[in-house]
């Protein structure tokens, strides 16, 4: 694909990013995939809190973007933000509700500077309401949204999640976003969105929920088990910690995995022989699964299982994916040098497009835009950026 | 086709027309984000036996029945819903008529089926070349196991978050055991709603370029996608796991009516929770103090994993005493980070979120009134709201073959005769 076809979507578009921890940044690094042109509002004396703790998997997740020291509560800071909000189309942050407005840097100011502008606030709750306050990490809201109550072993306690709850949030961002750039390029009307990531938490298991609206039932762990699949679960494999899940769902894949064990008999078998038994009895047939894939690594599991016709696929860890050859040739392992952090691979965007290549380069630097930003798009003289160095407003 | 149905003229995506040709919870979920939000949308089933997600519960009252699977009513709210089997050559030329009318198509069918039914992109966009396909597959178009077989426990697995779970406390009990998957669909909704971000890029490229696009998803490349900050730590010679999930201080612990989870990440979340303790005296010791614990030069590994250990110990030694309701908004009005695990009754009784207008009460002609979650985007000039519910099997096929396509009523019956549609 040539560079000439490669109409990014948002290219043109600038996004002041304020967001910190993940959810937030993951969106704006969709964007920056895409083609915006994402501005990063860091400061040495608001260090992300991902950051702090690895700077390797903060870069993972700020990709393509720039970066730019600016300390918001420094006098002049508030200035520098309307001017450069008043050039840009999208903002996104997750101060806790209320901050951005004591800090002059609410909607509706924002809103005079650039009237079309689209707006994100993200919080654990929303802007409104008796929690709206709450602090909320992703472990936080996915216990409060009903996920780790239904995710984990039937008889073990719950499942706290953390990371990934984030970039689903991100997720979820991005397409309100998205939605309200489209509404604009058709009434060149921008918008304010407040954004709960409990709330899309809970819509990611939105069958659940409607079992307890419609029958008054919360419904528990259920490990890997279906509601009327089996075998459906990961058996132990060859090596230290190696699985592989298997499911079945129809006759005929039955038999094709007792062929492919070995074990043509087991399909006879009356305890197996129809999907409800196999349910019943899924204990037993467990066991017996079990016994035959701890005689192979997850890849062969896979490999004989997949030509028999029969869905199993490793419970992959990051060491695996980042080898897999079936990732690597769709490209979506890509490799990065990164002056700070050396080489590091990353993936790729969530989506392949025919004619369009998302751009996924490596996270910027702290400050590593400055320049561009103060003296090329704001128009400041190097002395005028020599004295707010200074006063620790770039910083 | 002229345009009808409900006033969508205040949401974002009004004005986009989306045709829908997908089962269970991707395809469907993802075309759900964008009709809620004003696109319209037609969904095609197949004649007879509809949506797989009709066959999979939850039923009201445990009672199958196509119309009261509360999934399908979930996953298809503000949807038109048609019966049409593409497979016959009258179906195929129907479905061709619907994909000139339509800005958009989602399917997530096995990878060659649509190109077997001659509707792959490469045929469609001759007849529509603005046309935005997108196919939701477990491993994509391309690459060694693009023809592989996977379930969503096999496709959630894939991607690595699997293996990563579940954490302590449950991984402490059980370190035998084998990874699990999230809650409920969980992969597959992320699907839908990778797609959904996927088609409204592509529709604002085609706004520059005028032409149509083709998306490919991979499931599995969404679900690595979510999971960046941990997997990306391989690269540092780390491998995320069940075992590495465990955080210095706090985390899940067991609580007198259930389990909560306790964040304290920084230094005030600590101040608040031992102010919320009652400022214990175990507190005040110079190994337990909060500064000891982010800091990596205070003493040496052993000594820190043990000060965590014990640490660990008060503090669920602490709230094992108090229920959800006794510690949750006390910590948090002190500004520390906590969380009860909420059972699906518990989220619905949520005061916040009632006040949030997240859920709404819609009537379904068949299976009765409930509340539906919603979303967790509020706008402020195109707010999202349920406007109807999940289509009838075959519902809307008098709205669309006669009032929109010119067929007439004795047609339709014809082609229903004939199981087109």
């Amino acid at each position: 694909m040539s560079n000439l076809t490669n109409n990014l979507p948002v290219k043109g578009m600038r996004v002041v990013d304020f967001s910190q921890v993940l959810a937030g940044p993951y969106a704006a690094t969709m964007m920056a995939f895409m083609g915006a042109e994402v501005i990063k509002i860091e400061s040495r004396t608001r260090v992300d809190i991902v950051k702090r703790a690895s700077p390797t998997r903060f870069h993972d997740i700020n990709l393509s973007k720039m970066s730019i020291t600016l300390n918001i509560r420094q006098p002049g800071a508030v200035e520098i933000v309307k001017k450069l909000v008043s050039i840009s189309d999208v903002v996104i942050q997750n101060f806790r509700p209320g901050v951005m407005e004591r800090l002059g840097l609410g909607y509706d100011v924002l809103r005079a500077v650039r009237p079309d502008l689209v707006m994100l606030s993200l919080s654990g709750f929303g802007a409104e309401g008796p929690e709206r306050h709450y602090s909320a990490y992703a472990a936080i809201f996915g216990t409060m949204g009903g996920l780790a109550h239904i995710t984990g072993y039937p008889d073990a306690p719950p499942t706290e999640e953390r990371g990934p709850l984030d970039l689903r949030t991100g997720q979820f961002v991005a397409f309100a976003i998205l939605a309200a750039i489209l509404h604009r390029r058709k009434t060149g009307e921008g918008q304010y969105i407040d954004l709960a990531a409990r709330d899309g938490i809970t819509s990611l298991i939105g069958d659940v929920i409607m079992d307890y609206t419609m029958n008054q039932r919360s419904q528990s762990r259920k490990g890997n088990l279906d509601d009327f699949m089996a075998p459906h679960n990961c058996y132990p494999c060859k090596g230290q910690d190696k699985w592989v899940s298997i499911a079945v769902k129809t006759d005929e894949e039955w038999e094709a995995l007792c062929n492919a064990m070995g074990m043509p008999e087991l399909s006879k078998d009356p305890r197996f022989a129809d999907s409800f038994s196999r349910w019943q009895n899924q204990e037993d047939l467990d066991k017996i699964i079990g016994g035959w894939t701890s005689g192979y690594t997850h890849y062969e599991v896979m490999h004989i299982l997949q030509k028999a016709g029969v869905a199993a696929v490793p419970s992959f860890n990051s060491e695996e994916l980042f080898k897999d050859p079936h990732l690597n040739e769709r490209g979506f392992i890509i490799e990065l040098e990164h002056p700070e952090l050396g080489k590091r691979k990353v993936f790729g965007a969530p989506w392949k497009f025919a004619n369009i290549t998302p751009q996924i380069k490596r996270g910027p630097m702290l400050g590593q835009h400055n320049e561009y930003v103060f003296s090329e798009l704001l128009g400041f003289s190097e002395g005028e950026i020599a004295e707010l160095q200074e006063k620790e407003v770039l910083n | 086709m002229e345009h009808t149905g409900v006033n969508n003229s205040s949401k974002a995506l009004t004005d986009i027309k989306v045709l829908e040709y997908a089962q269970f919870v991707s395809g469907p979920y993802c075309t759900k984000l964008l009709a809620d939000m004003g696109a319209e949308v037609i969904k095609i089933e197949a004649p007879a036996s509809g949506d797989e997600a009709r066959t999979r519960g939850p039923f009201l009252g445990d009672l199958p029945h196509p119309e009261h699977s509360g999934l399908f009513l979930y996953l298809n709210t503000d949807k038109m819903g048609i019966t049409l089997d593409p497979t016959t050559s009258r179906g195929k030329r129907i479905f061709r008529d619907l994909v000139r009318w339509a800005d958009v198509l989602v399917e997530n069918y096995p990878l060659g089926y649509m190109k077997k039914l001659r509707l792959d992109f490469g045929a469609l966009k001759k007849l529509n070349p603005k046309l935005i396909m997108a196919s939701i597959t477990p491993f994509g178009q391309s690459g060694p196991y693009k023809d592989y077989k996977s379930y969503y426990l096999n496709t959630f697995h894939a991607g690595g978050e699997g293996y990563c779970l579940p954490g302590p406390p449950a991984w402490l009990l059980f370190p035998d055991r084998p990874p699990v998957k999230g809650g409920g669909f969980l992969g597959e909704y992320d699907s839908g709603l990778a797609a959904a971000n996927a088609i409204l890029f592509a529709l604002l490229a085609r706004e520059e370029t005028g032409q149509g696009e083709y998306i490919d998803v991979s499931q599995q490349e969404v679900l690595i996608g979510c999971m960046r900050h941990e997997l990306g730590a391989c690269n540092d010679g780390y491998i995320e796991s069940r075992a590495s999930r465990a955080l210095p201080v706090g985390g899940l612990m067991q609580c007198k009516d259930g389990f909560v989870d306790i964040i304290p990440l920084e230094a005030r979340h600590w101040e608040a929770l031992m102010e919320l303790m009652g400022n214990p005296s175990w507190a005040k010791e110079e190994k337990y103090r909060w500064s000891n614990f982010v800091s990596q030069v205070f003493g040496d590994v052993e000594a820190r994993m043990q000060a965590w250990q014990d640490v660990n110990d008060f503090i669920e030694g602490w709230i094992v005493k108090h229920t959800k309701e006794e510690i949750h908004k006390a910590s948090q009005d002190r500004g520390c980070p906590m969380g009860p695990v909420f059972t699906a009754e518990e989220v619905v009784s949520s005061e916040q979120l009632r006040v949030r207008g997240y859920f709404s009460e819609v009537e379904h002609s068949e299976a009765g009134r409930f509340k539906y979650p919603g979303y967790p985007y509020k706008f402020s000039k195109t707010p999202w709201r349920l406007e109807r519910p999940a289509p009838l099997l075959g519902q809307h096929n008098e709205e669309v073959y006669c009032k929109r396509m010119g067929y007439s009523k004795e047609e339709m019956v014809k082609l229903r005769q004939t199981g087109v549609i």
